[in-house]
């Protein structure tokens, strides 16, 4: 039968044809310009996708508290992104302004150890407070009013930020080793490896504590079901906090990181990667961990890309290419890269 | 005997409806004890209420001698009160296996553990065949196996089985009635809601009728089944 008579079921087959080949053609279209980029210059290329992993891992932290308190509570927490950005505003005052350091050196850098311990720490109470005091009470409330008073919250921070950080950007000077190593032709700073360095223990721990503990058992059956959770014996309350300090923990660990990588503060940070990191989350899959990794890196890759090849869209163009993708993706797969869909018997 | 669990004019309110209007009900140890009523007269209620869901307005709710009453649900677990729930409410994304970890999420005594999940796998083989299953993928039946098995894993003196039966097949009826005496013969007291009234009074030493809120007859469950109004009401007689 021919592929363009009528029919439903013809109808589909050539739906899905014609996605089928849309979708083989942008594959070949991007490796085509990988491609050329590559021959162009290979150095470059490595470059490019280098900065974009350092800048996907960031994304990463910030991305696991979203999906870690839209997993448990089905909440999209808009003050998470904001938290992050006091995390950068704290550890740029704690640095430089009440420990008065803003070089590199060996005890400088005992400092940023104490500042990382201290920011997620103090990252991890604040978060805990906001559920406490702001979510707890609209726990069985219609979904719409968390979230509305998730994007009050935000504000509150914000203005925070506004109030504490003034309302241009700052720049610090880091403490972290400046300068660079090369393999081959490819730079690379001292500080990028230090972010993976710092980022990737964090990252395995968080899943080891989600899928080995008891606590993080507590989590996953919360998760699914908080009812049938507290019949278990479980404190329903406290793992839902504990999760909301995880999350803090993480977000605070970024700030600082950005904060010394990036040598910038701004109010709006919050805005500006918050939401990146909120689409990292839902491009993975929300309230799946690896999902918001994966999305994470991938951003940021693409991003590096975009911005770093000798033939390309450039920056200008870089949120437009990362949300238009996002925009294909969830087209074609609403759940997300790992997301599932929910098929459950009843 | 003594009273393991005894729940004294219990009133439970959602918004401002009550639900549960004067609830008072005794369990001894060892006993089955039944519940029945209709849809909608306050069984689950009450039991939620007894397992801490949720918060009493009235009334008192003593289990070993020691008031639960408004407790936070994870407290009442750790007294030794365990329950399946209503609909299963089995963890659908995690294995068998899984669901019954989280069942003796309090306990720390491994060799107990151990014993009583071979205790429990013996008393429903099935679930050892679908022990690295999903939860949410299994049949109702089995479902409602795990659902009493977690609970069971909890090494629970009070057993509160709410609605067992429902929407199963006959044959998977009778095969969960049976464990429930199986489950008596294992020392551990039961406190049985169901629609199914008949084959509760079956299994049953003592009954209550639950109506609107209001327990309206108790007593032996032999007499209750053979009472005109209850099988009338309840046993399509």
């Amino acid at each position: 039968m021919s592929l363009f008579s009528g029919g439903y079921q013809a109808r589909q087959d050539r739906r899905r044809y014609l996605e089928r080949t849309l979708s083989i053609i942008a594959a070949f279209g991007l490796l085509f310009w990988l491609g050329i980029n590559f021959l162009k210059s290979p150095s470059q290329f490595f470059q490019a996708s280098l900065i974009g992993l350092s800048n996907g891992i960031l994304y990463a932290l910030i991305a696991l508290g979203y999906t870690l308190v839209y997993g448990i509570i089905e909440l999209i927490n808009f003050a998470h992104g904001d938290l992050f950005m006091l995390s950068a505003v704290f550890s740029a005052n704690f640095i430089t302004i009440w420990f008065h350091r803003d070089s590199s050196s060996p005890a400088a850098w005992g400092l940023f150890l104490m500042c990382l311990l201290t920011v997620m720490i103090l990252a991890a109470t604040v978060n805990v407070g906001i559920e406490r005091f702001a979510y707890r009470r609209l726990r069985r409330a219609p979904k719409l009013a968390p979230l509305i008073t998730a994007v009050g919250v935000s504000f509150v921070l914000q203005f925070i930020g506004l109030r504490w950080n003034g309302s241009g950007p700052k720049t610090w000077n880091s403490v972290l080793p400046s300068g660079y190593f090369h393999i081959s032709t490819i730079k690379i700073p001292y500080t990028t490896l230090l972010s993976f360095v710092i980022t990737t223990p964090l990252l395995i721990l968080m899943s080891w504590i989600v899928t080995r503990t008891r606590q993080g058992k507590a989590m996953r059956a919360t998760a699914q079901d908080q009812d049938a959770a507290r019949l278990m014996g479980i404190n329903v309350d406290r793992t839902i906090s504990f999760t909301f300090a995880l999350g803090g923990a993480l977000a605070g660990a970024a700030g600082l990181l950005f904060q010394q990588t990036r040598g910038l503060t701004s109010y709006n940070l919050g805005y500006q990667l918050g939401l990146i990191a909120f689409t990292s989350a839902v491009m993975g899959g929300i309230g799946n961990l690896q999902g918001a990794v994966l999305g994470a890196l991938l951003i940021g890759l693409i991003q590096g890309l975009n911005d770093g090849l000798p033939i390309g869209l450039g920056q200008q163009w870089s949120q437009t290419v990362v949300f238009s993708i996002l925009i294909l993706l969830m087209a074609f797969r609403p759940t997300g890269l790992l997301g599932k869909a929910v098929t459950e018997k009843v | 005997m003594s009273a393991l669990l005894e729940v004294k004019d219990l009133k439970v309110a959602y918004g401002s409806i009550l639900a549960v209007k004067g609830v008072s009900l005794t369990v001894n140890e060892g006993e089955i004890v039944t519940l029945i009523g209709s849809n909608g007269a306050g069984k689950s209620t009450t039991l939620r209420t007894i397992s801490g869901l949720l918060k009493p307005k009235e009334g008192s709710i003593t289990f070993q001698g020691e008031s639960i009453e408004g407790r936070p649900g994870h407290e009442i677990v750790a007294k030794g009160l365990c329950q399946s729930p209503e609909g299963r409410r089995i963890f659908p994304r995690m294995s068998v296996r899984e669901n019954l970890d989280l069942g003796a999420f309090l306990r720390n005594d491994k060799a107990g553990i151990e014993a009583d999940r071979e205790r429990v796998l013996d008393l429903f083989p099935r679930l050892r065949e679908r022990y690295e299953q999903k939860g949410g993928t299994m049949s109702g039946g089995e479902q409602q196996m795990l659902a009493v098995a977690r609970a069971m894993m909890g090494a629970p003196k009070l057993l509160l089985l709410d609605e067992p039966s429902m929407g199963l097949a006959p044959v998977l009826v009778d095969m969960i009635f049976e464990t429930i005496i199986k489950i008596r013969e294992q020392g551990i007291t039961i406190l049985l809601i169901e629609q199914n009234a008949s084959a509760a009074l079956d299994v049953a030493d003592r009954a209550y009728v639950l109506e609107s809120g209001l327990i309206k007859m108790s007593g032996n469950a032999s007499d209750l089944a053979k009472d005109e109004a209850v099988t009338k009401a309840y046993l399509g007689g």
